[in-house]
């Protein structure tokens, strides 16, 4: 399978990743203490519509408070935004996966309000793990030993992967362009009628070549990395303070790049760096 | 320093108060116990006084106050009304910190868990003085559910509290303390708590106040504890535990946090009397750093519990995840490890959920090296109160396999690692008195043979049996000394586990298989850690941790001649 994106596809999905941390950053702004995780996902939601937004690869997710480590989670009806309210020191994460024209953004973004210093170090570090994903992967390393290299270095800076508390325990999945018909906007257990659609598809096409949509750290993922966009997001945790990053990699033919650079977390390590 | 003298009236009885430090500054009330009068905080009320306006009283019956006609005249709601009308009189805009001691601090709960009062009072501090409800609460708690532990502890504080009972008695208390006590109280204090004689302490009125002070006793305790009522606050506290005090034993403030939602916990390394007359500077400072800190705006201080806790190959594992549980709870924390690096993140680790942590490079296996270590500690952060003799490492191979080196290597590091931090800081445990716990990791191997694991599970013996005897020496020295069992546990150690005659290669594969199998059993080294923590508070001698370390010990003593016969299967 070849590479199958021109410029102005990419184009495009950067604009839809653009929109997608745009409304999380507004959404940001506005939050403080005594919003419940419900209120966010709406307000949320909202930017997105207003800013053109059909459809979704899956509804709109918020986390706060020790949900940002997904901490007591066992059924997968608690990844649901709830009545939560967000207190002053708080950790949250939103996510949130629009579809505009078929291009597909898939984002997390993590924040606090207040301080946390647990946070502050987490999100520092949370570097490490986008510049080790993108070196592997450009090692044409196969992704399950992707996944057990960003394991490792968890070990070493003593976090938790909380990415394994996601359904498959994925690091990451497949996102392409989707030209499927079903209803748009309407979703099931979460996600988009036409994402299961055309992950349903992508699943059974890719076993055919013994390879996976999905990014995760068993058998199915002992192949490197398909050509095409992998929406891929670490979720690190340390005791009740979770944060993840989730963004576009790009997986060319022979190489392999984050699809887009100007995204508020880089922007804040960059700061950081200026300032030290 | 001037000490402004005025007269306060509460239910019909004048209370002698005493002023001192610039009334615009935030008002400090400290309110003494029994026997005591408000001389009893000198110290403390000097060193505030620089940046407070510091205010104490007699409360009634002692010193310069008013003396009520009966019994009743006694009771906690005179008491507490008597704080609310001094505060009111110094302070009469602005809510005041209290700070309390013995009987004061008794009383002042009465204040402090009166519905509202965190309208006039701004936060307090207690210092040796239970809530006489929450008490009540403590022992019907532990009546309902009589636990070994819950059992020990009831006995434990009744024995503590004779005097208590002593005081419901007629005629004999108030006979010795006018024959002799009041007359040898210096000398006692001095015995008990090493507290220097010095004049104008005690008050003169000594004999005469802890005569009518009994009343306190016998107006409140009897039906209070019999039926407590439910006393919450929202009032921010600070609980200064004293570990050497012979009255109130430390874990009578168990569970208080279901009363006081915003609890800050310290401790103190001194006696009843001693805190405040011969650690006056550092309870000032303690008092201070609350009362800045609420008037900031935070409800609650980070856990500083004042203990040191050394973990030695804190940079992995179960060794970081105790460094971790002991920074959670308060404790500083001095981590060491072959891997400097390693044990420097376990610090800045720690350093995010308690008090700051360091980390040394120290190779455990070098018994120069370690005393270097230990004296390290005690010059810059004092003798510690826990060692963790955690630093392990794993080897596999039968013995016929291992070579004369493997054996030296791991015997070095598992069995004199712990040797040398056994001698290193159990002297310096022992010279300083004061007691501490030593925790050293064995492993169910050490009682679980295996024909694969000679060398490691050898040494691991050596380090139960050597637990076993340190133990019995140093219990007259109030140290306890744990060996911790754990089982299966999911750490780094399988990836650094060697194999005797493999080839690098097969190594890797081995290395591998062994981190499946120990990720698949899936016990995280938290759990561990958390027994570590039990087995210091408890004293537990031996402590298998996982289902399999427990069932081994189990089948051992019921069936040794079958674990022989398990000891020959091949495993790894
Ligand atoms: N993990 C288990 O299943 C298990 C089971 C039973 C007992 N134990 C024991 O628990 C202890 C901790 O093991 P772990 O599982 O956390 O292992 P780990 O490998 O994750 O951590 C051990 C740490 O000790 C350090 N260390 C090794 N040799 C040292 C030396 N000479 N000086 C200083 N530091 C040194 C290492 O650098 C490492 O950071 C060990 O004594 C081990 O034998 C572990």
């Amino acid at each position: 399978m070849s590479f199958p994106y021109d410029e102005h596809d990419l184009a495009r999905f950067r604009e839809t990743q653009q929109l997608a941390y745009h409304c999380a950053e507004q959404v940001a702004a506005w939050i403080e203490p005594g919003v419940t995780e419900r209120q966010a996902t709406a307000k949320l939601r909202r930017c997105l519509e207003r800013a053109g937004v059909q459809d979704y690869f899956h509804v709109p997710f918020a986390w706060f408070g020790d949900r940002t480590a997904f901490r007591h989670f066992h059924t997968p009806l608690q990844f649901f935004a709830g009545g939560r309210r967000l207190e002053e020191g708080m950790p949250y994460v939103l996510d949130c996966a629009p579809v505009v024209d078929g291009y597909t953004a898939d984002i997390g973004y993590g924040g606090k309000v207040g301080e946390n210093p647990v946070w502050d170090r987490l999100a520092a570090d949370l570097k490490v793990y986008r510049e080790l994903i993108l070196a592997e992967v450009r090692a044409r390393k196969p992704l399950n030993e992707v996944y057990a290299a960003v394991d490792a270095q968890l070990a070493v800076h003593g976090y938790d992967n909380r990415h394994r508390v996601y359904p498959g325990r994925v690091i990451g999945h497949r996102v392409t362009r989707t030209t499927a018909r079903g209803p748009a906007g309407v979703t099931l257990f979460g996600f988009g009628v036409r994402t299961l659609q055309t992950l349903g598809r992508e699943l059974i096409g890719e076993r055919l070549h013994g390879r996976s949509p999905l990014w995760a750290d068993g058998r199915s993922s002992r192949h490197a990395p398909t050509p095409g966009l992998w929406a891929v997001e670490p979720h690190i945790g340390f005791r009740d303070v979770g944060i993840k990053f989730e963004e576009l990699l790009v997986v060319t033919d022979d190489d392999a790049f984050w699809l887009d650079d100007d995204l508020p977390h880089v922007r804040r390590w960059t700061l950081q760096e200026e300032a030290a | 320093m001037t000490i402004r003298r005025r007269t306060v009236h509460s239910g019909g009885l004048p209370l002698a108060v005493y002023e001192q430090g610039d009334p615009a500054r935030p008002t400090v009330l400290l309110v003494h116990g029994y026997p005591d009068t408000h001389a009893v905080w000198d110290d403390v009320a000097a060193d505030l006084a620089v940046d407070h306006h510091v205010v104490r009283y007699d409360v009634r019956g002692a010193g310069g106050s008013g003396v009520p006609a009966a019994r009743d005249g006694y009771r906690l709601e005179h008491l507490g009304a008597d704080l609310f009308a001094v505060a009111d009189a110094v302070s009469p805009d602005d809510p005041v910190h209290v700070v309390a001691h013995d009987w004061g601090s008794i009383q002042s709960w009465e204040a402090v868990t009166e519905p509202g009062a965190h309208r006039r009072i701004a936060s307090y501090t207690t210092v040796s003085g239970p809530s006489l409800d929450h008490i009540g609460h403590w022992i019907r708690h532990r009546m309902r559910r009589p636990t070994p532990r819950h059992l020990r502890q009831l006995l434990v504080q009744g024995v503590h509290s004779w005097y208590i009972t002593a005081f419901q008695l007629p005629y004999l208390a108030p006979a010795v303390w006018r024959l002799f006590l009041a007359r040898a109280w210096p000398t006692v204090l001095h015995r008990m708590e090493a507290v220097t004689p010095r004049p104008g302490h005690p008050q003169p009125t000594l004999g005469r106040d802890a005569v009518r002070g009994i009343e306190l006793y016998r107006a409140n305790f009897r039906p209070v504890l019999r039926s407590p009522r439910e006393r919450p606050t929202e009032v921010p506290v600070q609980l200064i535990t004293l570990e050497r005090d012979r009255y109130v034993s430390t874990f009578l403030s168990e569970g208080l946090e279901r009363w006081v939602p915003h609890l800050t916990r310290r401790t103190l390394d001194a006696g009843h009397w001693s805190a405040l007359l011969e650690k006056g500077g550092t309870v000032a400072r303690l008092v201070r750093e609350h009362v800045t800190r609420v008037a900031a705006g935070h409800v609650q201080g980070p856990p500083v519990s004042g203990r040191l806790a050394v973990v030695t190959g804190g940079g992995s594992g179960i060794g970081r995840a105790t460094a971790l549980a002991f920074a959670e709870q308060g404790d500083r924390v001095v981590v060491c490890d072959l891997d400097l690096a390693a044990a420097e993140r376990t610090a800045e680790l720690c350093g995010l959920v308690g008090p700051r942590a360091h980390a040394i490079r120290v190779d455990v296996s070098d018994g120069e090296a370690v005393d270097a270590f230990a004296r390290q500690v005690a010059a810059e952060h004092g003798v510690p109160d826990v060692v963790v003799n955690n630093a392990g490492i794993g080897h596999a191979g039968t013995f016929l396999q291992t070579t004369e080196k493997e054996w030296q290597r791991v015997l070095d590091v598992n069995l004199w690692g712990v040797i040398h931090g056994c001698r290193a800081f159990g002297a310096l445990m022992v010279a300083r008195g004061g007691g501490g716990h030593i925790v050293n990791l064995a492993s169910a191997a050490a009682y679980l043979p295996a024909k694969s694991l000679a060398a490691y599970a050898t040494s691991k013996a050596g380090v139960l049996m050597l637990s076993d005897c340190l133990r019995a020496e140093l219990a007259p020295h109030g140290i306890g000394v744990s060996a911790i069992c754990p089982g299966i546990v999911a750490t780094n150690i399988t990836s650094t586990t060697t194999f005797s005659g493999t080839d690098p290669d097969e190594q890797a594969a081995k290395r591998a298989k062994a981190t499946k199998a120990y990720a698949r059993r899936g016990f995280p080294p938290e759990k561990v850690a958390a027994e570590i923590l039990r087995a210091v508070r408890t004293g537990k001698p031996v402590v298998p941790v996982t289902f399999e370390a427990k069932a081994a010990r189990l089948l051992g003593r019921l069936s040794p001649a079958l674990l022989r016969r398990l000891a020959r299967l091949d495993i790894g």
